[in-house]
């Protein structure tokens, strides 16, 4: 049943975003912290557990997968859904943030490879 | 006319649903035929979204009436759910075989965007942490932005312009991924991890890979999808934390 899957998902969501909203009181914030990548984690471990176990069918996952198919559409209904008009005046700043912030870590990429070969040659 | 707006401003779920699908089905086209699939279906249809919504108010196209369900279809809560279900593509074991070296990925790319997008947008004028914790997290993903704009209670404009920085490095990785991979070394599955880890942005990651070496794109887009995770993790906590501290007068 597909809905076991989007039922999954769900919990995922919701204990993530407590996770977030607890942690924002915690630190005597108004706001959520980190709730989105908590639920995002907790999916991962719970696929992962119940695809070793087997308990989750092919046909609930697709549940969750068509929210995934679903994600691209939204974020396009987030974009038309902004005030765009109020942030023309900052439009040079999205395009240099952009350009530099990928050139950082585009950057890195040799440093890192590096370090990352010098660990397999050591642990080989 | 009128009555077909009010049936459509009623079931404005609905509604969104048709206008994004063709929003989508003409950015697939354009894609196709105009850039010869060098710019991603999908930074089309997101940059045409933020275009759309200039004509429209404070909450871009879905100020005008019959355009309101655009504002449930992309609000906090459907965006959030969607962006929740792509962490399921992917696989706990695979990224234990990444081990140490795509933590310090994630956590370094993360960082470094969101420290170069902070920094710019301190210096341009939008000093308050909820504005720079938002411009932070637009430099790691499209994502990561509006999730952290919406969790730290950032204004729609900078929403807006977080979203456009995700858009736009999505498009420079597409593109300068295929002529950069060589002097990178970007040629086996390790550092396509590591390239997928630092840089982040999905749909650029895979797009550019694709045009580098099919076998390499689930690589970058395994790490590419924690990028997103792990920015959604930090940028509103830690991070945003940190910003309230070291920028004076926002607390």
């Amino acid at each position: 049943m597909k809905i076991y899957g989007v039922a999954i998902l769900a919990c995922c969501f919701l204990v993530g975003h407590i996770t977030g909203d607890a942690l924002g009181r915690l630190f005597n914030m108004n706001g959520n912290l980190g709730g989105v990548g908590f639920a995002m984690l907790l999916l991962v471990l719970v696929h992962d557990y119940s695809q070793r176990k087997k308990i989750l069918m092919p046909e609930s996952e697709n549940g969750i997968l068509f929210w995934n198919s679903m994600y691209i559409p939204v974020v396009v209904a987030m974009s038309a859904s902004q005030n765009v008009k109020a942030a023309i005046s900052g439009g040079w700043l999205a395009l240099l943030v952009g350009v530099f912030a990928t050139a950082a870590c585009f950057a890195l990429i040799p440093f890192i490879d590096q370090i990352a070969k010098k660990r397999s040659i050591k642990s080989a | 006319m009128k009555e077909i707006i009010s049936i459509l401003d009623k079931n404005g779920f609905v509604f969104a649903l048709l206008i994004v699908g063709l929003i989508i089905y003409i950015s697939v086209i354009l894609s196709k035929k105009v850039t010869n699939q060098k710019v991603p279906g999908a930074a089309i249809a997101i940059s045409i979204g933020l275009v759309l919504a200039y004509f429209g108010g404070d909450k871009g196209l879905a100020s005008i009436p019959a355009f309101s369900g655009l504002a449930f279809l992309g609000g906090s809560m459907m965006r959030d759910f969607a962006i929740v279900s792509t962490s399921m593509g992917a696989s706990f074991q695979e990224i234990k075989k990444t081990g140490f070296v795509g933590l310090i990925c994630l956590v370094l790319g993360t960082l470094i965007a969101f420290i170069v997008g902070g920094t710019f947008a301190y210096f341009m004028g939008y000093t308050d942490a909820k504005s720079i914790a938002t411009i932070g997290g637009g430099a790691c993903t499209f994502i990561v932005g509006p999730v952290t704009g919406g969790a730290v209670g950032a204004s729609s404009d900078v929403i807006a312009i977080s979203i456009a920085i995700g858009v736009i490095k999505s498009i420079i990785v597409t593109i300068s991924t295929p002529f950069l991979a060589k002097r990178l070394g970007i040629d086996n599955p390790q550092t396509a991890m590591i390239f997928g880890g630092l840089v982040g942005s999905t749909s650029g990651v895979s797009a550019g890979l694709a045009a580098t070496d099919l076998k390499l794109v689930p690589y970058g887009a395994l790490t590419a999808t924690f990028h997103t995770a792990v920015g959604c993790l930090l940028c509103p906590s830690i991070l945003y934390l940190l910003v309230r501290l070291l920028v004076p007068g926002s607390v």
